[in-house]
């Protein structure tokens, strides 16, 4: 008897953590999908390039978890993004697709050649995070703190006076970022 | 002037593994002396069979897995899974039963989870485990101690040499004459039968404080694990809790009904009780990580321990105890993370 | 560390310090060619005010503090500049850093613009602060944190508690004891600019109970004040109790935030030759030139502590006390916990070195060959910021950037213990230290990834404001419009 008790209690707690399992990836309802879509949203790196053919983050987050986008479509998150959202997701890993784009070797910002620039402010309104600063008619430079490398200000510029460049990065700024008494005596 | 560069700390403290099991083999030479003088010599070749086979199988594994027999082979671990393992058997058991129980817990219970450092299972543990479930007569035909008041014949060193060997008594000798359960397993039967606490206690196999010749091997562990403490080889955590929720589990079912269940002393001194707290349950690769994690780990094999042996399949329950809680330790340590300096909340 | 509630973990080691604390502090000769690293410090390197060929005098300023957290840095010798180029520094593990070299021409000419203040109350706690800065002063306990800046943030805690770090707690070195043994008037001193500086209530000079006749020292000194608003605390020698946040906790009993500095519990701590170098430069007008270096272990003749001045080759030190033993295997600059090896002696003092160790066999012991983690638990059980070395261990293994960041490997000090008592001889210091750049890398990334978020979302919600508002303004103009019509 106490077997049988036994039994058909670890069968259901069995049965419930498959259901809670289930719905999390599935999103059984309208706000347990919405806080998929922002832990998923969490793990992408927020470039908002488009390279995963959706227009930024939040909209492919959003595919991830209606099951219409694959986790191998982010070239900026790479493989290790890729790897975070198979495990968050419950599919298989795999490693980005290349025929989304291939990263460069370096990390790369945008810059601008200002003797070239005309200021027309394409490239201003093309960028998703305002990382370029400038106005109609004057000059525009791109903030390279701010740039996140998504190339979306490369072709609206008419005179091609706008390129990617290698981002520098110092050592303080690694080491601040993460722990200030790191550096202090 | 130009020097070698190496990274710091420069010092650091001349300990290595192979010193640290050779510290817990030396403290479970009481306990192997104890039981020889009750038991007979059996231990002795039960120890031999066992170590030789650890070291073959060992030998074997680390082969087939191309790692460095002269590094991994003397680190003293295979050996003290042989001796805890012998230690559990019965000392007349055929050679084939510890054989096979070293040989699988070496094998799978060790390297087929990544060797040294990576079992998930106490080995030996294991090994004791898969014997008691295919085996569980053998496993359970012990010889009565060497005391006046059970007075049998007892064997010389050869003919338990030779029973050993070749599965087959002397002609002077019968089983049924020679064999006796355990006591914790005299008692199971007895309560079984319907005799009150009392009333088992009244048959010699019964000593002052547990089974005869048990609560004397059970001290000398306990000297041995004394010794361990004192060298800081083992901390206080897993023995004071095991022991400890071993104890309290006894008294109150004790305080309900003292005729139907034994007492915390007898429970303490009895059967693995000590072996278990100080060197079975003390392992450190499948113990639990924190001290607290640790203190949690040792209770639960604590309470599982009285449960199994008052209400379980089994005579005693330490093995099943440590190896169901060693199936609890990643749970228990995903809660147990002690909380880091300048951080408000535990991880 | 058995004080205060926070202090736990650390060992007991053998302190090693009878040998070089037996003689009082004595004078190094200057060096014939001082070679000054520019990155000597922590934050951005010096920039050079002067050029090859200059003439400089002792105490003259000769690099400039770089725009972020930067130091001053001035000329321990009289002489011309000979040189401005990389040269192999300690700062770089031996490696080249660019550095102004000196002939020294034995003039010993002193720079003569340095003011000596007496009364340091009469100035502003800034005004104070700032002159402090331009003595090159930075922390001399081994980071060489530029003292203005910390002193800068320290000014913004209301009220802080100022406190002395005289725990010298990693074996052989002794620079700081004899200090405080020596010359507690200066450390005193110092502490009361430093005091007014950030406008601290109170001060704790805290060091360990095996330096007596330093607490003894300080204290007269003290009663020679007649101030009563600094004291001494001692502290049980425990290595590492001289870490600050270790030390902090062991004195107050109060933990500094992961993610803050000490002026967040309103604590601000100096080193004890930091504040000794502060009162000379303040009281005496003597920049930042020499500081006290440890010259001991059992592959050097002699042992002792020595005033040196910045830029002196490590080797011309060795030799005033007498060469190398025969013995000798290794060199280091720091102590054996700590300490970083160095390939050569041909490198120079610079403001953070403290120590230096030529080590034999007799001070080393060198690890054994290295096994799996047994997951014995003595890692977790010594180390001082609470941490389970043994999981760091695991997840530096994978990579694994999630579980070293939950696991705490930031907030490792680095201190060896763990390391120390390891029976598996596992190189633990070395595996995290390889995986902080790699985990502080992903930290950084995570943390541009949120700001760029938070502009983008700023942004979109920008422009759709400002859609609604055309939208707005265009339904206004036709309602208008047909009004005019009807």
């Amino acid at each position: 008897m106490t077997a049988l008790i036994a039994f058909v209690v670890m069968m259901s707690l069995a049965g419930l953590s498959l259901l809670a399992n289930r719905a999390a990836a599935n999103g059984a309802d309208a706000a347990a999908r919405a806080r998929l879509i922002e832990r998923i949203n969490d793990l992408l790196p927020q470039t908002q390039c488009g390279r995963c053919t959706f227009a930024g983050c939040r909209p492919y987050a959003t595919a991830l978890a209606e099951g219409s986008a694959d986790i191998n479509q982010c070239p900026p998150g790479g493989d290790n993004t890729a790897e975070a959202l198979a495990k968050l997701l419950g599919r298989p890993p795999k490693s980005v697709d290349p025929q989304f784009g291939v990263m460069p070797p370096v990390p790369m910002i945008a810059w601008i050649d200002e003797p070239a620039c005309i200021g027309c402010t394409k490239c201003i309104q093309a960028c998703p995070v305002d990382a370029i600063v400038g106005a109609q008619r004057h000059m525009h430079t791109v903030i390279a703190a701010d740039c996140t490398g998504c190339e979306l200000c490369i072709p609206p510029c008419p005179v091609d006076c706008i390129e990617m460049r290698p981002a520098t990065t110092s050592a303080t700024e690694v080491l601040g970022a993460s722990r200030p008494h790191v550096l202090s005596g | 002037m130009r020097f070698p560069t190496a990274a710091p700390p420069h010092v650091v403290v001349p300990q290595t593994v192979s010193k640290v099991m050779r510290i817990v083999i030396y403290a479970l030479l009481p306990t192997i002396a104890v039981h020889v003088v009750f038991f007979g010599p059996g231990l002795l070749i039960q120890s031999i069979l066992a170590i030789a086979t650890a070291l073959a199988t060992e030998a074997l594994a680390l082969h087939l897995r191309k790692k460095s027999l002269q590094q991994y082979l003397t680190d003293g671990t295979a050996i003290v899974t042989a001796l805890l393992l012998a230690l559990c058997l019965p000392p007349l058991a055929p050679w084939w039963l510890v054989v096979s129980g070293t040989a699988f817990a070496i094998l799978v219970a060790k390297h087929a989870f990544g060797g040294v450092g990576m079992n998930v299972f106490n080995p030996a543990m294991v090994g004791y485990a898969v014997l008691l479930v295919s085996f569980p007569a053998q496993l359970l035909t012990w010889l009565p101690p060497d005391v006046p008041e059970l007075r049998t014949e007892q064997l010389s060193f050869l003919q338990t040499a030779t029973t050993i060997l070749t599965g087959q008594l002397p002609d002077a000798f019968t089983w049924d004459a020679i064999t006796s359960p355990t006591p914790l397993d005299a008692l199971r039967t007895n309560l079984a039968m319907g005799m009150t606490m009392q009333e088992a206690h009244a048959s010699p196999i019964f000593g002052g404080f547990g089974g005869r010749g048990w609560e004397w091997i059970n001290l000398a562990t306990l000297i041995g694990g004394i010794a361990l403490l004192a060298l800081r080889i083992i901390r206080w955590q897993i023995p004071v809790a095991m022991l400890g929720s071993l104890a309290v589990c006894a008294s109150i079912m004790y305080a309900i009904d003292p005729g139907a269940y034994a007492g915390p002393v007898f429970h303490l001194t009895s059967g693995a009780s000590m072996l278990g707290a100080f060197f079975i349950a003390t392992d450190p690769v499948s113990a639990a990580t924190s001290d607290r994690g640790r203190l949690i780990y040792a209770s639960g094999i604590g309470v599982l321990t009285y449960t199994i042996r008052t209400w379980g399949g089994y005579p005693d329950g330490v093995a099943f105890a440590v190896l169901l809680m060693n199936l609890a330790v990643p749970l228990i340590d995903r809660y147990t993370v002690p909380r880091i300096y300048g951080h408000a909340k535990r991880p | 560390m058995v004080r205060g509630s926070s202090a736990r973990g650390g060992l007991r080691l053998e302190a090693h310090k009878e040998r070089s604390t037996r003689d009082p502090i004595g004078m190094a000769a200057a060096p014939s060619t001082a070679v000054l690293p520019l990155d000597q410090h922590a934050g951005g390197a010096a920039v050079p005010i002067v050029a090859v060929g200059d003439t400089v005098a002792i105490g003259q300023p000769i690099a400039e503090p770089a725009a972020d957290t930067s130091a001053w840095l001035h000329a321990p010798i009289s002489g011309r500049i000979v040189a401005i180029e990389p040269r192999a520094s300690v700062t770089r593990a031996c490696a080249p850093a660019l550095s102004i070299v000196i002939d020294n021409d034995g003039r010993e000419m002193r720079h003569s613009s340095a003011r000596a203040i007496e009364d340091f109350l009469s100035l502003e706690p800034r005004e104070l602060r700032e002159h402090i800065g331009r003595g090159g002063i930075v922390g001399l306990g081994g980071a060489a944190f530029p003292s203005l800046a910390k002193l800068e943030r320290g000014a913004q805690a209301s009220a802080p508690t100022l406190l002395i770090n005289g725990a010298e707690c990693e074996p052989y070195i002794s620079c700081d004891a004899m200090l405080m043994r020596e010359r507690p008037h200066d450390v005193v001193h110092g502490a009361r600019i430093l005091m007014h500086a950030l406008q601290a209530q109170e001060c704790v000079i805290a060091l360990e109970d095996d330096a007596p006749r330093a607490a003894d020292a300080l204290r007269a000194a003290i009663a020679q004040t007649e101030n009563g608003r600094i004291r001494v605390q001692v502290v049980p020698t425990i290595y590492p109790s001289g870490g600050e946040r270790q030390l902090i906790a062991s004195v107050f009993g109060r933990e500094v935030p992961f993610d803050g500095l000490p002026p967040d519990i309103d604590i601000l701590c100096h080193n004890v030759g930091t504040a000794a170098a502060t009162a000379r430069w303040v009281r005496d007008g003597e920049p930042l030139v020499s500081r006290i270096v440890t010259i001991t272990g059992d592959g050097v003749a002699r042992a002792c502590n020595l005033e040196v001045r910045l830029g002196t080759p490590i080797s011309q030190l060795i030799a005033e006390c007498g060469g190398y033993t025969p013995r000798v295997e290794r060199l280091l600059m720091g102590g054996t916990m700590m300490g970083m090896a160095l390939s050569t002696d041909e490198v120079a003092v610079v403001k953070a070195t403290n120590c230096i160790v030529a080590a034999s066999a007799l001070d080393l012991e060198p690890r054994r060959r290295e096994m799996p983690c047994i997951r014995c638990g003595n890692c977790a059980e010594v180390c001082p910021a609470f941490l389970l070395p043994q999981q760091l261990h695991v997840y530096a293994r994978a990579t694994d950037l999630d579980g070293l960041e939950r696991y705490g490997l930031m907030d490792c000090i680095e201190c060896g213990c763990c390391d120390y008592v390891c029976p598996s001889q596992i190189p633990l210091v070395e595996r995290f230290r390889e995986a902080k750049p790699r985990l502080a890398t992903h930290l950084l990334a995570r943390d541009n990834a949120r700001a760029a978020r938070l502009r983008f979302e700023e942004r979109t919600a920008r422009l759709q404001r400002l859609e609604a508002e055309q939208r707005q303004r265009l339904e206004e103009k036709r309602r208008q419009a047909r009004r005019k019509d009807a």
